[in-house]
């Protein structure tokens, strides 16, 4: 099968998910590396980390990894806020403190490629730092109460809201 | 309850990196840190509704204006401010231009000497920082990591004990912090070594901004250095990686301006000389004109040739002339053109005044 944008031979078969409609690409090489560093629509601001994200995926593609295996870890999508990690790549920032754990195998060479380190080295918070990952999970049980909310099933938006009170007012 | 009452009065301080007090103050302007911070409960900006918002921010309104602090700070919402205000709040580094031309529930709480700022609902909920004059990072990270403890005393922030401080930019997670030094580097640039001094701090991780931070041009020939990464080493080393290259860069613009009085000091004095004749006779004068002139007076007043101006006089003038300022003190909208008319007479009116010995009015 023949690259869609030129003669040579297609070497990558991707399935897009944006807009609604999956979208299936046959790419050679140079031309996946070229569509992979096409920025996103996002503000300024935030390109810069994009463009940082697709540089790092032609590296991983240089390193092995095949167009299936990147386009399965750009489906994967976060419990809590529902970001996918397709989208984190297109805006270049994260939809919400989960995503770090959502995300992990797909941020820790991020990381490394930013910052040359993948471990935190320095203040923590006063307050047991296990009382965040406790106060996060009002991020997923808001999310799910707006969408019961807006399919009109409003026991459940009920029950989740009295879970969401609940863990409002325990202590840390 | 004492300090500032409004915006307008601010507008008439002189911030505190304005001073040009501190150590090495003549090249080094201000020093300064800051924190990104999250709160664990609500999902980063991207994706928070504007209930979010609206809560985030009533959250730590109460945390800062129910604290002891409360009666020094001034606590403003930013969508109730008029654009100039706005405006006027970036001239004065207090927010980013993100935070005034954004959109959504979000603020800003400053304190009197305009030393500490937090911003609510920028890139990430919370972003706080301290400024200092001069050199003089350990005294900024000090009340910065102590108005730290104080938000985080209240309210619980998004942690992960692998990867510190989480932030909805993976560039900043970790110890969400920006370390920065400004410094003014006409010299180097008229002797056309800034570039090879950019390349040689890239290669150790620091990066080099103009002087309104991330995509701001160097205008001025003011240059802030900060440390690129956030992740994997303590604020301590943050802060001293930030600092070591200092007395170096300091050291390299100062060897350029002996060079410069060495072997070019008519084309030098000649330089500054017309730069000062301008300002204090131009009758219009645009906003990019008046930074690129005042640097080269700034340093004729540092090699002591220009008399009878003081540097912290220099200092305010690059702030008061900015648009914003302008029409803060005229009291009026302007267009671009009544603008730089404006800009002259007020130049005129400061330099010339000086320069005769007359006292300064406030």
């Amino acid at each position: 099968m023949k690259c869609q944008n030129c003669d040579k031979p297609a070497t990558f078969h991707i399935t897009e998910l944006t807009g609604g409609k999956p979208q299936e690409l046959h790419l050679c090489e140079d031309h996946v590396r070229e569509y992979l560093t096409q920025p996103g629509s996002e503000p300024a601001a935030a390109s810069g980390m994009a463009a940082v994200i697709a540089q790092h995926m032609v590296q991983q593609m240089a390193v092995g990894q095949t167009a299936e295996e990147l386009a399965k870890l750009d489906q994967q999508t976060c419990p809590f806020c529902g970001i996918s990690f397709h989208q984190f790549r297109n805006q270049g920032r994260l939809g919400c403190p989960q995503d770090y754990v959502a995300f992990a195998a797909q941020l820790e060479p991020l990381l490394l490629n930013i910052h040359g380190e993948t471990e935190h080295v320095g203040k923590v918070p006063k307050r047991s730092p296990a009382g965040s990952e406790h106060r996060t999970q009002l991020i997923r049980l808001r999310r799910e109460m707006n969408e019961a909310v807006a399919q009109e099933e409003y026991e459940r938006a009920s029950k989740l809201r009295d879970d969401i009170r609940r863990l409002e007012e325990a202590k840390d | 309850m004492g300090g500032i009452v409004d915006i307008d009065k601010l507008s008439r301080n002189c911030g505190e990196w304005l001073r040009g007090a501190g150590p090495e103050s003549d090249i080094v302007i201000s020093s300064r840190i800051r924190l990104a911070r999250n709160l664990a409960d609500y999902p980063f900006m991207s994706r928070t509704t504007d209930q979010d918002r609206a809560r985030i921010e009533k959250d730590v309104q109460d945390c800062l204006m129910n604290s002891e602090h409360a009666g020094r700070l001034l606590y403003l919402d930013l969508e109730r401010l008029s654009v100039i205000d706005r405006q006027l709040l970036v001239e004065r580094h207090l927010v980013s231009r993100e935070h005034a031309e954004g959109s959504g529930p979000r603020a800003v709480a400053i304190d009197e000497g305009e030393r500490f700022s937090l911003m609510v609902n920028e890139e990430d909920h919370v972003r706080m920082q301290v400024m200092h004059s001069g050199l003089n990072l350990r005294e900024a990270w000090a009340l910065v990591n102590r108005i730290d403890d104080l938000v985080e005393s209240k309210l619980t922030y998004a942690f992960h004990p692998k990867l510190g401080y989480l932030t909805a930019c993976p560039t900043n997670v970790g110890t969400g912090m920006r370390v920065s030094v400004m410094l003014h580097l006409p010299a180097l640039v008229l002797t056309r070594q800034i570039e090879k001094l950019f390349r040689s701090l890239q290669k150790i991780s620091l990066a080099v901004r103009g002087l309104y931070g991330e995509g701001s041009q160097a205008m001025g020939d003011f240059y802030q250095i900060s440390n690129q990464i956030t992740l994997g080493k303590s604020e301590e080393e943050l802060m001293k990686q930030v600092e070591d290259t200092v007395p170096t860069i300091i050291n390299y613009e100062r060897q350029a301006r002996d060079h410069l009085i060495r072997e070019a000091h008519e084309t030098l004095h000649d330089r500054v000389s017309r730069a000062y004749g301008i300002l204090r006779t131009a009758q219009t004068i645009s906003s990019e004109e008046t930074m690129h002139l005042l640097s080269s007076v700034r340093m004729g007043v540092n090699l002591g040739l220009i008399e009878g101006l003081e540097i912290p006089t220099v200092n305010e003038l690059f702030i008061q002339t900015q648009p914003a300022h302008l029409q803060k003190l005229s009291g009026s909208e302007l267009d671009t053109a009544d603008r730089n008319i404006e800009r002259a007479r007020y130049l005129r009116r400061h330099l010339n005044k000086e320069a005769n010995g007359q006292a300064r009015s406030n």
